[in-house]
């Protein structure tokens, strides 16, 4: 199936989970905040939340602002 | 102690910075250190995986606390996802609202501030909302039930300093939240002014960041705070159209 993470697409296998699509970016979970389709998904519900095809993951991160 | 009080935490620094716009994050925390700054912005963006460093390394080293943005977003559905991203990522119910109307002026959108503050409010957040220098929308957000606002001196960014000062004493007068004067200065004496006017703090990045010498910039901003804040406790004296001797005229 194919997602979209940050904008990107993807193919990926059919049980990507949501903490499979952020460490395609990062490591480190500190700071890192996901939405799906424009829902926050809470860091706790990474691993057990499975993508679906054509879902949109944004995962972002505090940067230099304001 | 003259402490800053927003939501019931205690400051004793009345300067409170942005980061954006600093050449490097090195610059960025001598800066910070020497704005003696506690509470600092920052905003939310796409992970970038070749990023190095970060900015909250920054300010967590220094002790300072994080106030996440919303800039970048032009509706109020965007800001309240923004906000609710920055609470899971940052771990803090805290955010400087900010909806902006367009690219070119980046004025704020008050129909969708508003919009915005009613929502993250009744979601608990403790807001502050970034708003034009209108003394209405201002009481009416803290009726919302904001923490503060934060009228803008002039555009984010042009260093026009504080270009309604009248406005923003209105907003002083009838605030029963800490008024914070954000956006638009550009040099020591405009956030003295703003302080003078009555605001409770004054928030800035780019007059620092963008500053030849940003260290020596942020240490005349925090003398600026300070001593506006002196004088506006201390009670100036009335402006007169004609001299008032101060020596005795009787020989």
């Amino acid at each position: 199936m194919k997602v979209m993470i940050n904008g990107v697409a993807h193919e990926v296998a059919e049980d990507m989970t949501v903490g499979q699509a952020v460490r395609t970016l990062t490591a480190s979970a500190t700071g890192v905040a996901v939405a799906v389709n424009d829902e926050v998904v809470t860091r706790g519900a990474w691993e057990t939340t499975a993508l679906r095809d054509s879902d949109r993951v944004e995962v972002l991160t505090a940067v230099q602002g304001g | 102690m003259d402490d800053l009080i927003i939501a019931g935490e205690k400051f004793s620094s009345r300067l409170i910075m942005g980061t954006g716009g600093a050449p490097s994050l090195e610059v960025l925390d001598q800066a910070l250190e020497a704005s003696g700054t506690e509470l600092t912005t920052v905003a939310m963006r796409r992970l970038d995986p070749r990023a190095r460093g970060s900015v909250l390394d920054v300010l967590h080293r220094r002790g300072i606390k994080v106030l996440p943005n919303t800039a970048g977003c032009f509706t109020a559905g965007d800001a309240v996802l923004t906000a609710r991203l920055a609470r899971e990522a940052l771990g803090t119910n805290w955010v400087k609202l900010e909806v902006i109307a367009d690219e070119r002026t980046l004025l704020p959108d008050p129909i969708e501030t508003f919009d915005a503050a009613e929502r993250l409010v009744a979601d608990g957040f403790v807001v502050l909302p970034y708003i034009g220098d209108d003394p209405a929308l201002a009481r009416r957000l803290e009726l919302a039930g904001c923490a503060a606002v934060m009228p803008l001196g002039a555009p984010i960014g042009s260093g026009l300093g504080v270009r309604n000062p009248h406005s923003i004493e209105l907003i002083v007068e009838a605030a029963g939240v800490p008024v914070i004067l954000d956006a638009g200065v550009g040099t020591a004496s405009d956030a003295a002014l703003a302080m003078e006017l009555g605001c409770d703090a004054v928030l800035l990045a780019t007059a620092v960041t963008r500053a030849q010498r940003p260290e020596l910039m942020a240490s005349a901003m925090r003398s600026a705070v300070q001593a506006g804040r002196a004088a506006r406790l201390a009670g100036r004296i009335p402006r007169r159209r004609y001299a008032e001797a101060s020596s005795p005229m009787s020989p």
